[in-house]
């Protein structure tokens, strides 16, 4: 009984994350005071997939994982984009589409809308509830700062990163992270069910 | 002393601007193997504040930009310990000297100074390229005498007083890079080290990206890599007695 209720869940869940994402609209609008601890203190100009210009602050609302990453990255940077996947998939059904990716890119030299939609094509993933982004280098500098990210460039233009998933609560608090990258994490995905349902 | 001290301040109270020093453009060995080839990196031409940035220098900033005020400043930017040696959020007080360098300074609140002078914080390797110099070579390393001299100071107890800025001035007029204080990068968080940076097979594949973690070459400079260390396992809004910081402005001279 309990193995058939997970394998329906399961079922369900797959239809539920690829369907038509309900719009940045259906956030709701905040309108108490910015936490001190928020991510979102800092003002973070992104231009999405799509061309689309917003501020980070403005995914306030909704739980958000979020990482860095860069298109031109061969070997971790696809395995992110996966372990993201993977870990929406290992969500209860109904609670998939009540988070949202972000991932920001550290190479906004090559990261143009265009680079970041092909990838975003190529992944199956839905704007907006997944948004693929790019900011200038130096809100690139302090978005990792604030995140806790390494990174560096090589002079072969690859970077060095530390590869993280990060959750924001709705108020764009750090509630939770993992390196654990390949692989679902279930302590993260317990604090993301937690967050959830906050 | 004091008397010298507050002398001391008044002056600077009055000074119209920091000094900058031009530093020119140049190949350089670092002690981090940036790449993993050992070639030598170009670092290009740049301004270093001939010293580090004091506490009244800083008491004037947060009074124009009362954001970055310790009572101000959101958690995410700065921790608690933020100018905590301040008598308040407006006052130096008696621990807290205008002339000493300002410490307990979060890497945010350091590039929001920066910013505000039009400048930014050194990479690593322009402070390493202005703290290689000797009083009268640019690149004093191999001087064992000056190396021992640089060294010297980290073997003290940090528990005395932070002294005032101003030693003497190395090859570019820039002063108090050994011997003050530990001091802030704009990039403290690229440099990535591992327990054992030999391993070029490296167990941290998957949690860095491209090439792994730094490697550490001339591991005698201890010095150096004591500064590394600490820089590393810093994150951005954490504050500690002994660290302040400079700034530095990017200069567009034509390479030699």
């Amino acid at each position: 009984m309990k193995i058939s209720t997970f394998f329906a869940a399961r079922f369900v869940l797959a239809c539920a994350c690829v369907a038509a994402p309900t719009f940045a609209t259906s956030a709701h609008v905040a309108t108490t005071a910015l936490p001190g601890d928020s991510v979102y203190q800092l003002d973070v100009p992104l231009v999405d997939q799509d061309g689309r210009r917003l501020h980070l602050a403005d995914r306030r609302g909704k739980p958000q994982l979020i990482s860095m990453f860069y298109t031109s990255c061969q070997y971790v940077c696809p395995l992110i984009i996966d372990t993201l996947q993977k870990t929406e998939h290992a969500l209860a059904a109904a609670d998939c589409t009540r988070v949202e990716v972000t991932l920001v890119s550290f190479d906004p030299a090559t990261d143009t809308p265009p680079a970041l939609k092909k990838v975003a094509d190529e992944r199956h993933v839905l704007s907006p509830r997944w948004l693929l982004t790019r900011t200038e280098a130096p809100q690139v500098r302090k978005l990792a700062a604030v995140l806790g990210i390494q990174y560096r460039e090589l002079q072969n233009h690859d970077f060095n990163h530390t590869s993280v998933l990060i959750l924001l609560d709705a108020d764009g608090r750090i509630v939770a992270r993992t390196d654990k990258i390949g692989e679902v994490d279930p302590r993260f995905v317990a604090e993301i069910e937690r967050a959830i349902a906050r | 002393m004091l008397l010298a001290a507050l002398l001391g301040a008044a002056r600077r109270g009055t000074a119209v601007q920091a000094a900058y020093m031009p530093i020119s453009a140049t190949k350089f060995v670092s002690v981090i193997a940036t790449e993993p080839d050992a070639s030598p990196v170009t670092i290009a031409a740049y301004a270093l504040r001939s010293e580090p940035v004091t506490n009244a220098e800083f008491l004037a900033f947060v009074t124009t930009q009362p954001q970055w005020r310790r009572d101000h400043a959101p958690a995410v930017f700065a921790e608690s310990r933020y100018l905590a040696q301040w008598q308040a959020a407006d006052r130096l007080g008696t621990n807290a000297l205008p002339d000493q360098p300002v410490t307990q300074v979060s890497w945010f609140a350091a590039q929001a100074f920066c910013e505000s002078e039009h400048a930014r914080l050194p990479t690593w390797l322009e402070w390493e390229r202005a703290a290689a110099a000797s009083s009268t070579v640019a690149d004093a390393r191999n001087d064992p005498a000056w190396r021992q001299q640089t060294l010297d100071w980290y073997a003290h107890p940090s528990g005395a007083a932070l002294a005032v800025i101003g030693a003497a001035p190395n090859l570019f007029g820039v002063r108090d890079l050994h011997g003050l204080i530990w001091e802030w990068t704009d990039d403290f968080n690229a440099l990535m080290i591992t327990a054992d940076s030999r391993d070029q097979d490296d167990p941290d594949r998957l949690k860095f990206c491209g090439a792994g973690a730094l490697n550490l070459r001339d591991r005698d400079n201890y010095a150096l890599l004591m500064r590394i260390a600490m820089l590393s396992s810093l994150q951005a809004a954490d504050t500690t007695t002994n660290l302040g910081f400079r700034c530095a402005r990017s200069l567009t001279e034509k390479t030699p």
